[in-house]
C-alpha cells in the first residue's frame, strides 16, 4: 500500500463545453475553453512551478512563480491567471523563466526559517519542493534584515514575528512560516464560506489572520480545515502530523457521520491514522469535509470504549466481562428461552443507521429468519420514516430525488425545517456557494438559522413559523401558486393525474389555505408566505431541502407530502437543480431503510405480505417467514410494558437517549428480560443491558454505507477491530447459536446476496464499486450507471400523485402551564447524541447543551443570560443554562440534544405522525423557571449511571 | 396522554382517521383500514379489535367502520 496521490492541476476545472486547442512546449493539447494554462499543462503531464495556487480554489496570481512566455506576447504571465486561447504557444521553462524562478524563490527562502529537517511538513511541503524544482542553490540574502522569522533579534523583540497560534485544538498556526499565498483565505471564502480568515495588513506587512486578529478558537472559523488542507507549507498543520509524523500509506473510506456521505483519504502510519483528508474524486463531497468528518475520529481510540463482552443477570447487578463464546451463547439461550416462555413474537432488535448496509440487512435477517418475526425497526423511525411515507406515496419511491450536484444549477433554493450549515455542514458549503453566485433562498424555521443570515448570504424570506404549522404554511405557498396561476400546467397535464391535480387544486384554494388565514395561526405575515411562493414558483428551478423540523411532527407525513406536491405543481421534478430532497440525519439513513429494517417491509421496501417477493425471500434464506408486520419501536415499549415483549437486541442504537419521552423508554427497558446492546460504549440505552457486545468502527471493518442521496460508497478497514470482530460477524455469531445459519466470509458476499433480492441494487457490488467509486441507486439493467436524478421521464409510481394535505392542529397545545412551545435541533461540533463527538475535543465548542430563549420571555421569568433553568413540559422536567437570543420568536425555546447530562428528551412527549409513529420532537409545550441547578432527577439519573456502569475487575486466576 | 393500551390505540387509529377523512368521506373508511393493515402488527390489531367488542368508545364513527371492516375480513379469512 502506498499514499494515494491526487494531482493538484492548479486550478479548478472549467465546466464549459467549448474545446480549445494550444500548444505548450511543442505538444499539441486540447481543453474546455475557460482552462488556464497551468492546468492544460498539468494535463498533459507538465507541471509548471506554482504557490499561490491548488485546483481547490480559484487562481490569484500572487507568487509569480508560474511565469510562462506566450508567443507573440509581451513579458511572462503568471499561468494560473491565463486562461487558454486557441492556436497559442506557451512555452514553460526558458533560461529567462527559470532565472525569474529562481529570484523568486530565493526571496521567500530568505524569509523562511531553514528548519526543514525538524518541521512538520518535512516532504510534504511544497515550499520545499519547489526550491527543488527551480534548481535554488543558494540564497544570498541572509536574515540581518527585515524577517518574520526570530522572535528576538540582535537582543530586541522582532515587532514582525507573531507567535503560534494552538488555540484550535486540532491544527496549529505558525505565522513564521506563512508565505502568504492566501490559499487558506480562497478555500475559507470559497470552499467552506465561511470567511473566517482574512489577510491584514499590506506588503511586507501583511498577515493572515482570523477574523479581527483573534485565535482561530475564538473566531467565526468552523474547524473544517479546507485552509489546513489548501495551506502549502507547515503554516496551518495538523497536531496530529506534528505529533505522529507523516503518513506513509492512505485508504478511501466514506465518513460515517452525517447524511452527506463525505469520501476521504484515512492516511495512516501502520495502524495509527495520522489524518483524514477530504477525497477530491469523493462525489458527494468533491474534496471538502466538516470538523467531525476530518478532524473527530479520536472516539476510536478513546480509553472508555469498551473492548470486551460482558453480562450480567440483572441490570442492578455489575457487568461481567466473559469470552465472546459465553456471551453471544448467553444472549442466544435466553432469546430461545424467552421465545419458548411468552412466545415467538416475545423479541425483535433494532438496526443502526450508523452501521453499514450489510450489517443492517444482516440484523433485519437475523429477526426474519432467526427470531421468525418482524419485529425489527430502526431509529431512522424516530428521523426520516415519514419521508419515506410520503414521497412513496406521492412519487413512488422513498427517497430525494438529486443528486448534490444539482444544487449547482438550482435558482431557488427553499430549506425547511433544516439547518444544513450545522446538520449538513458539507452540503451547506455547496449551497452556499450557488447562493453567492446568486440563487435566491427561502428559509422555513421557527428559529433563525445560520442559514438565514451569514457571511455573504441573505435570505430572500424566512418564514419564521410557530412550530406545528408547516402543514399549513406549505399548503398555503399552494394555495398562491393555484390561486395565482403560477402553476406549470403542461407538466402536471404530462406526469400527473389531472383529476387528482384539480381536486387539490380546489382544495388548497380553500379560504382556509389562503396566506391570511394562514398568517393568524402560523405567525408568519400574509406578504411573505406570498412572496416567498411566487418566488419559488417563478424565479427559475426550484430546489427543495428538507429535514428533521419537517418529518418530526405529528403531522410528518403530510408535509412531506405537501411539500411534493408544491415541487409537481411548479414543475420541478425530474431534472437537474429541482427536486425535493430529505437532508438524512445519520449516515446510513437511507441506507438502513433500503436494507429492510422497517417491520412491514423487506428490503428495497416491498411490503412483507406480498406473497412474490416474501417467497423469493424463503427461497434464498431458506425459512418460511412471517407475513404480518412486526412492531415498531414504540409499540416494541408499550408491549414491553404491558408484559408482551421481553427481549431485544439492539445494534448501534441508543434509544434510551434519542427516542422521546425517556421515561416511557426506561420503563419498557427495564420491563424487558434480555436486552442486548451491541455498540462503542456503555451507552445510556446499556444501562438497562444485561449483555454488551461491543462494536467496531468504521475504520475497523469494510462494508458500504448510502448517503442522503441514495449514493453507495464504500467503507474500508484501515485498522483491525480492536474488539475483536467487525459488527456484521457478531450478528452472524449470535444468528448461528440461535440455531439459524449464517455463513459469510466477507461483506461483499452480503451485498451480493442483497443485490440478488433487491431490483434497484442488482447491478451493485463491491468490485463494481471499487471500480466506479460510489453509485447512486437503483442500479440495474435499467440504469446501469445509476440513478443520479430520480423520476426523468416520469414518475416511479407512474403518474405523480396529489393528495389533499389537510391542517390539523397538533394535540400538544400550549396553555397557561406550559405557555412555550419547544422546539429541538443540532449543532455543526456535536453529532446526534453525542456519543462519539463528546469524546473528542469537539466538545470545545459545545460542551452543555443550552436553551435559547427570547428576551422578551427570559425577561417575565426573570432569567438572566448564563442561568440555570428548570425546564417543564406535560412529560418530565430538566434544568440546563439559559441563553438569551433573538434568533428565537417569542413564545418558541430551542435547545439541543447532544450531553445525556440534559435528557431533553425526558420533557418530549410521545405524541407521534399519524402514519409512522415519528415522534413529535420538535413541538412540546413547555413552562421555564429559574432553578438552582440540576434537577433531582437529573442527579439521581447520574448517581444510577454511574451504579449501572460498574464492571467487575476480572476475578484472578 | 395515557400509556394504557386501548386509549393509545384508539388515539392513533383517530389520528389516521383524521387524514383520510380529508381525502374526501368516500376513502375514509378504506384507507383507514388498508392503512391499519398494512403498518400495525397483529398484536396491536387483536387489541383494537378487542376494544371494538367492548363497544369501541372513543372512536370516530368512520374509524370505528374501518376497524370492523378490517376484522370481519380477518375472521372470514381464517
Ligand atoms: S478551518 Fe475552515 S472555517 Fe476555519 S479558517 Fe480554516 S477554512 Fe475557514
Ligand atoms: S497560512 Fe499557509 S495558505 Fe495561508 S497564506 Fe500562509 S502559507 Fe499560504
Ligand atoms: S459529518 Fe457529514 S459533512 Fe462532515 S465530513 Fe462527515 S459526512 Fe461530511
Ligand atoms: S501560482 Fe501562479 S502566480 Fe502563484
Amino acid at each position: 500500500m502506498s499514499l494515494v496521490h491526487e494531482t493538484d492541476y492548479g486550478t479548478p476545472r472549467s465546466k464549459s463545453e467549448k474545446e480549445v486547442t494550444l500548444t505548450i512546449d511543442g505538444q499539441e493539447i486540447t481543453v474546455p475553453e475557460g482552462t488556464s494554462i497551468m492546468r492544460a499543462a498539468m494535463e498533459m503531464g507538465t507541471q509548471i512551478p506554482k504557490l499561490c495556487a491548488t485546483d481547490m480554489v480559484d487562481a490569484f496570481g500572487s507568487c509569480r512563480l508560474c511565469l510562462v512566455e506566450i508567443e507573440g506576447r509581451p513579458g511572462t504571465p503568471a499561468s494560473c491567471t491565463t486562461p487558454v486561447m486557441p492556436g497559442m504557444v506557451v512555452k514553460t521553462q526558458t533560461d529567462r523563466l527559470k532565472k525569474i524562478r529562481n529570484g523568486v524563490m530565493e526571496l521567500y527562502i530568505s524569509d523562511h526559517p531553514l528548519d526543514c529537517l525538524t518541521c512538520s511538513a518535512n516532504g510534504d511541503c511544497e515550499l520545499q519542493d519547489m526550491a527543488g524544482a527551480v534548481g535554488l542553490r543558494d540564497v544570498r540574502y541572509g536574515y540581518e534584515g527585515e524577517n518574520h522569522v526570530f522572535p528576538k533579534q540582535d537582543g530586541v523583540a522582532n515587532l514582525n514575528w507573531l507567535a503560534k497560534d494552538e488555540s484550535n485544538p486540532y491544527f496549529t498556526y505558525d505565522p513564521s512560516k506563512c508565505i502568504v499565498c492566501s490559499r487558506c483565505v480562497r478555500a475559507c471564502e470559497e470552499v467552506q464560506g465561511t470567511f473566517a480568515l482574512t489577510i491584514a495588513g499590506r506588503g511586507f506587512d501583511s498577515r493572515v489572520s482570523p477574523g479581527m486578529q483573534e485565535s482561530f478558537l475564538t473566531s467565526e472559523c468552523v474547524s473544517c480545515g479546507a485552509c489546513v488542507q489548501a495551506c502549502p507549507t507547515a503554516t496551518l498543520n495538523e497536531k496530529k502530523v506534528i505529533e505522529i509524523g507523516k503518513p506513509e500509506h492512505s485508504v478511501v473510506t466514506t465518513c460515517a457521520y452525517c447524511g452527506v456521505g463525505c469520501s476521504f483519504k484515512a492516511e495512516m502510519r501502520g495502524e495509527e491514522v495520522v489524518r483524514m483528508v477530504p477525497y477530491k474524486d469523493g462525489e458527494a463531497n468533491r474534496g471538502h469535509s466538516c470538523v467531525k468528518g476530518r478532524f473527530a475520529w479520536g472516539y476510536a481510540t478513546h480509553k472508555e470504549r469498551i473492548l470486551k463482552p460482558m453480562i450480567r443477570a440483572k441490570v442492578t447487578d455489575p457487568w461481567k466481562e466473559v469470552t465472546w463464546e459465553e456471551a453471544i451463547n448467553y444472549a442466544a439461550s435466553e432469546f430461545k428461552r424467552i421465545q419458548q416462555q411468552y412466545g415467538k413474537n416475545a423479541v425483535g432488535g433494532i438496526t443502526s443507521s450508523r452501521c453499514t448496509n450489510e450489517e443492517t440487512y444482516l440484523v433485519q435477517k437475523l429477526i426474519r429468519a432467526g427470531f421468525g418475526n418482524n419485529n425489527v425497526d430502526t431509529c431512522a423511525r424516530v428521523c426520516h420514516s415519514p419521508t419515506g411515507y410520503g414521497l412513496g406515496q406521492t412519487y413512488g419511491t422513498s427517497a430525494g430525488t438529486q443528486n448534490f450536484d444539482s444544487v449547482e444549477k438550482s435558482d431557488v433554493i427553499m430549506v425547511i425545517g433544516a439547518n444544513p450549515a450545522a446538520a449538513h455542514p458539507v452540503f451547506a458549503s455547496r449551497m452556499k456557494k450557488r447562493i453567492r453566485e446568486g440563487a435566491k433562498l427561502i428559509v422555513i424555521d421557527p428559529r433563525r438559522t445560520e442559514m438565514v443570515k451569514s457571511a455573504h448570504i441573505d435570505a430572500a424570506y424566512h418564514l419564521p413559523l410557530l412550530p406545528g404549522t408547516n402543514v399549513a404554511i406549505v399548503t398555503s405557498l399552494a394555495h398562491v401558486v393555484v390561486t395565482e396561476k403560477l402553476y406549470d400546467e403542461k407538466f402536471i397535464r404530462e406526469r400527473c393525474d389531472w383529476d387528482e391535480f384539480q381536486a387539490w387544486a380546489d382544495f388548497v384554494s380553500l379560504p382556509q389555505n389562503s396566506p391570511e388565514t394562514v398568517a393568524k395561526l402560523s405567525g408568519v405575515s400574509a406578504e411573505a408566505i406570498r412572496g416567498a411562493a411566487r418566488l419559488y414558483a417563478t424565479g427559475g428551478n426550484g430546489a427543495i431541502y428538507y429535514g428533521l423540523g419537517v418529518t418530526e411532527h405529528s403531522q410528518g407525513s403530510t408535509t412531506v407530502m405537501a411539500i411534493a406536491n408544491l415541487a409537481m405543481a411548479t414543475g420541478n421534478i425530474g431534472r437537474e437543480g429541482v427536486g425535493v430532497n430529505p437532508l438524512r440525519g445519520q449516515n446510513n439513513v437511507q441506507g438502513s431503510c433500503d436494507m429492510g429494517s422497517f417491520p412491514h417491509e423487506l428490503p428495497g421496501y416491498r411490503h412483507i405480505s406480498g406473497d412474490d417477493v416474501r417467497h423469493l425471500f424463503e427461497k434464498d434464506w431458506g425459512v418460511t417467514l412471517e407475513k404480518e408486520p412486526g412492531l415498531r419501536i414504540p409499540n416494541m415499549l408499550d408491549a414491553a410494558v404491558e408484559g408482551a415483549f421481553r427481549g431485544i437486541y439492539i445494534q448501534g442504537e441508543d434509544i434510551l437517549q434519542s427516542d422521546p419521552d425517556t421515561k416511557h423508554v426506561s420503563a419498557g427497558l427495564e420491563a424487558m428480560e434480555c436486552v442486548v446492546v451491541q455498540d462503542l460504549f456503555l451507552n445510556e440505552t446499556a444501562r438497562f443491558a444485561h449483555v454488551f457486545l461491543p462494536g467496531s468502527t468504521f475504520l475497523e471493518k469494510n462494508g458500504t454505507f448510502t448517503n442522503a442521496e441514495r449514493r453507495i460508497q464504500m467503507v474500508r478497514k484501515v485498522m483491525a477491530p480492536k474488539n475483536g470482530y467487525e459488527d456484521w460477524e457478531i450478528t452472524v455469531m449470535l444468528s448461528n447459536a440461535l440455531g439459524y445459519k449464517m455463513e459469510y466470509s466477507h461483506p461483499s458476499e452480503i451485498m451480493d446476496e442483497i443485490a440478488r433480492l433487491t431490483p434497484g441494487f442488482a447491478n451493485v457490488s463491491f468490485k463494481m464499486l471499487d471500480e466506479r467509486g460510489s453509485v447512486q441507486w437503483p442500479c440495474n439493467d435499467k440504469a446501469p450507471e445509476g440513478s443520479p436524478i430520480m423520476h426523468v421521464n416520469g414518475f416511479v409510481r407512474g403518474k405523480g400523485k396529489f393528495i389533499v394535505t389537510e391542517y390539523v392542529a397538533t394535540d400538544e397545545k400550549t396553555g397557561p402551564r406550559f405557555p412555550l412551545l419547544l422546539t429541538t435541533g443540532r449543532i455543526l461540533s456535536q453529532y446526534n447524541v453525542g456519543a462519539q463527538t463528546r469524546r473528542t475535543e469537539n466538545s470545545m465548542w459545545h460542551a452543555e447543551d443550552v436553551l435559547e430563549i427570547h428576551p422578551h420571555d427570559a425577561e417575565q421569568r426573570g432569567v438572566r443570560d448564563g442561568d440555570w433553568v428548570r425546564l417543564q413540559s406535560r412529560a418530565g422536567e430538566t434544568s440546563l443554562r439559559a441563553q438569551i437570543t433573538d434568533r428565537v420568536a417569542p413564545g418558541v425555546v430551542y435547545t439541543t440534544f447532544h450531553h445525556p447530562d440534559t435528557q431533553a428528551n425526558v420533557i418530549t412527549t410521545d405524541f407521534s405522525d399519524w402514519a409512522t409513529n415519528c415522534p413529535e420532537y420538535k413541538v412540546t409545550a413547555v413552562q421555564v423557571s429559574p432553578s438552582n441547578g440540576p434537577s433531582t432527577w437529573q442527579q439521581e439519573y447520574e448517581e444510577f449511571s454511574k451504579q449501572s456502569r460498574r464492571i467487575l475487575p476480572e476475578a484472578a486466576e | 396522554m395515557s400509556h394504557s393500551a386501548p386509549d393509545k390505540l384508539v388515539y392513533m387509529a383517530n389520528q389516521i382517521g383524521k387524514f383520510f377523512k380529508s381525502q374526501g368521506e368516500a376513502k375514509t373508511v378504506a384507507g383507514v383500514s388498508e392503512h391499519i393493515k398494512k403498518f400495525w402488527d397483529p398484536r396491536m390489531r387483536s387489541q383494537i379489535y378487542a376494544h371494538i367488542d367492548s363497544g369501541g368508545a372513543g372512536l370516530e364513527p368512520q374509524v370505528k367502520a374501518a376497524i370492523e371492516k378490517l376484522k370481519n375480513a380477518e375472521t372470514a379469512a381464517k
